[in-house]
């Protein structure tokens, strides 16, 4: 018990809030173009005790940035502030950060025990300071009945949990950052460990940062999405709020199954002109020239109607619980998520767009 | 379904059979014959039982060559491998360097070997080799060739400068092989650079590590070419390591007997300690 309300009192001490200023990082010495850009311009305002998510595929610059905030990496330009204080050219110790990888990484030949004790012991604290914390967060693991067999004889997630408790194990933790720790873990343990940590997020109320390419693992664990693409956040907000609104063009497709329809239209006079039909939509729509233009609706947002844009029914596929209807337009394709009892047109019909879901995209970012 | 019932396929592994009969088993066989009997020349034998293993069991000039062998193993070893690994550790790790230092790294192991005795030799004359004139030069009382312990410390030089490459580039394998999330992990953790090494590198590198010790544990208790051609044993019988006191009571003394029985033992002593070394790190794997 007192351990937590030591926990609770060093939290008031050390409330870490994470800014990133300007963020650019290349792993090449000279950079030709945007291309060579691992991280382009990051801005990032993170206050203490949130738990983010940094949502991307493979390649956009997720794990680069994770790096950087952990002191890892140093950002060829930009500025890294914990607190309002510049750590840009601090190490990971210096920063007092814990990090989780990819694949569980443990001591071998260390006990479980003393892998847990080894930051500590590295941090020159007492043999029963280290015993207390090592046991309690064995107990919080459910890791007890093992500390003293070796780690390596442990199963993957075993080993995975070793590696969280090592982060865990230190009180003075600035932020705790995952990168897609559940990589290596069984789909059915997976479950059980997210929920553990969300669990820990909600015991210890210290900032973390989850990277993943995997959006179900992002919107559930994370009060804050962060979506980056090709080394830019293209969008940052709640997981509703990217379903709902997507600020890009990425975003719209790579969050939802499926994802949102983006298909090419025009706009004139300050209006969505999409198969010779006008479409109603909440956003203004004041800003133009744009080299590309596209209207984005989510599938979930599309109706068939006595009228309205003419398209031929394709596809119908059942999940269960709801039906994805593949239809043609003469722009494209457009999907359409029905609830399974919806009676599908075959052949010709007309689908009408949701105004208050229904955006315009110049050059791939919304128009508002 | 109708398959044919007959002994044919036996055919086919003929050809395996008469290779290995003659690569292995039938030279294998002729020096177990030998070793239990006696051959006055022209196909005559007479039989001696277990005669010629007692008495090289109880020879004192096996017993001062194995002796020899097991030192000049021993301290190969002790001193290999460590610098091996030490080498692997500063070696860069990509970049220009990486194949600048593979290719100078191979360059002793692709000598062979009785060229690298003969380059030794040379290297090592007291009068006229670069290492022997220098250390003269130098005020060293060196001479190889009369004096047992220069003849050691050269021949140890020797295959310390033409094996060690062999543990480095093992263990530059081994080193490459570990995924950079674990120095990063280790960064975090606060570990210094030797806990790295005791609690990271060294124990990834065990699998190359235990093969290079069995590779080197084998090639120098049987190391033959080169000090044939840098010492010849001598000066006296101070480096008559076991391959080349066998060789001697073999074909300079033609006792092929007691030579057949010698070389039956140095067989059997090489596979028993490489067998019982290779369990005892498979034990420990199958544990943990």
């Amino acid at each position: 018990m007192n351990f937590y309300i030591l926990i609770k009192i060093t939290d008031w001490l050390i409330m870490a809030k994470i800014t990133l200023k300007n963020l650019s990082h290349s792993y090449l010495t000279k950079q030709n173009n945007e291309l060579d850009w691992a991280l382009r311009g990051v801005d990032i305002d993170w206050k203490d005790g949130g738990a983010y998510a940094l949502l991307g595929p493979s390649g956009c610059g997720k794990t680069t940035l994770l790096n950087i905030i952990s002191g890892l990496l140093k950002p060829t330009k930009g500025e890294v502030l914990f607190n309002d204080k510049d750590v840009t050219a601090l190490n990971p110790v210096e920063r007092d950060i814990a990090q989780i990888f990819q694949f569980p990484v443990i001591y071998d030949t260390m006990t479980v025990y003393d892998n847990l004790a080894f930051p500590l012991k590295n941090r020159g604290l007492s043999g029963t300071e280290i015993d207390t914390k090592v046991k309690e967060i064995g107990e919080m693991l459910e890791l007890t009945s093992t500390l003293n067999n070796k780690a390596s004889g442990l199963t993957a997630d075993g080993k995975q949990k070793i590696s969280l408790g090592r982060g865990l194990v230190r009180s003075d933790v600035n932020v705790i950052m995952f990168d897609e720790p559940l990589t290596v873990i069984d789909p059915h343990l997976k479950w059980v460990l997210r929920s553990k940590l969300k669990e820990l997020h909600q015991k210890i109320n210290r900032t973390m940062i989850y990277v993943t390419h995997d959006q179900i693992e992002a919107l559930t664990f994370a009060d804050q999405v962060v979506v980056m693409h090709e080394g830019q956040i293209v969008q940052t907000g709640t997981p509703v709020e990217l379903f709902e609104k997507p600020k890009h063009t990425f975003v719209g497709h790579f969050i939802g199954s499926p994802g949102m329809n983006i298909l090419p239209c025009e706009i004139k006079n300050e209006q969505i002109n999409f198969e010779g039909k006008i479409l109603p939509t909440n956003t203004s729509l004041k800003k133009s020239n744009f080299k590309k233009t596209q209207v984005g609706i989510r599938p979930e947002f599309v109706n068939f109607s006595s009228d309205g844009i003419a398209v031929k029914v394709k596809r119908v596929s059942d999940t269960g619980r709801h039906k994805v209807i593949d239809t043609e337009c003469n722009s494209g394709s457009i999907k359409i998520l029905a609830s399974s009892s919806t009676q599908i047109p075959s052949g010709s019909a007309h689908i009408t767009f949701d105004k208050k879901y229904t955006y315009a995209y110049g050059d791939n970012w919304i128009i508002e | 379904m109708n398959k044919t019932f007959n002994q044919k396929a036996w055919f086919f592994v003929i050809p395996v059979f008469v290779l290995v009969a003659f690569n292995a088993a039938v030279p294998l066989m002729t020096v177990v014959n030998y070793s239990f009997q006696e051959t006055f020349g022209s196909n005559v034998f007479a039989w001696e039982g277990t005669r010629w293993f007692k008495e090289i069991l109880h020879s004192e000039r096996f017993h001062a060559s194995l002796g020899r062998q097991v030192i000049f193993t021993f301290i190969i070893l002790l001193i290999q491998l460590p610098l091996g690994i030490g080498i692997a550790l500063t070696m860069p790790k990509k970049g220009w360097g990486v194949p600048v230092c593979l290719i100078l790294m191979s360059m002793p192991l692709l000598i062979p070997w009785n060229v690298v005795g003969a380059m030794w030799n040379i290297f090592a004359l007291p009068d006229i080799g670069f290492l022997g004139n220098s250390l003269n030069t130098l005020g060293f009382d060196y001479n190889f060739t009369q004096q047992s312990g220069d003849a050691w410390f050269t021949t140890i030089l020797m295959d310390v400068w033409h094996w060690t490459s062999l543990v480095v580039l093992l263990s530059y394998a081994g080193l490459n092989s570990i995924q950079p999330a674990y120095y990063q992990a280790a960064e975090i953790d606060g570990a210094s650079r030797w806990d790295v090494f005791r609690y990271i590198e060294l124990p990834k590198m065990k699998k190359v590590l235990t093969l290079a010790i069995l590779l080197r544990f084998m090639d120098s208790f049987m190391i033959y070419t080169e000090p044939f051609v840098l010492t010849g044993g001598g000066p006296g019988n101070a480096t008559n390591f076991l391959s080349l006191d066998l060789v001697k009571m073999a074909l300079g003394q033609f006792d092929l007997g007691p030579a057949a029985a010698m070389s039956l033992i140095y067989f059997l002593i090489v596979l028993l300690i490489c067998w019982v070394f290779y369990s005892i790190m498979m034990r420990d794997e199958a544990r943990s």
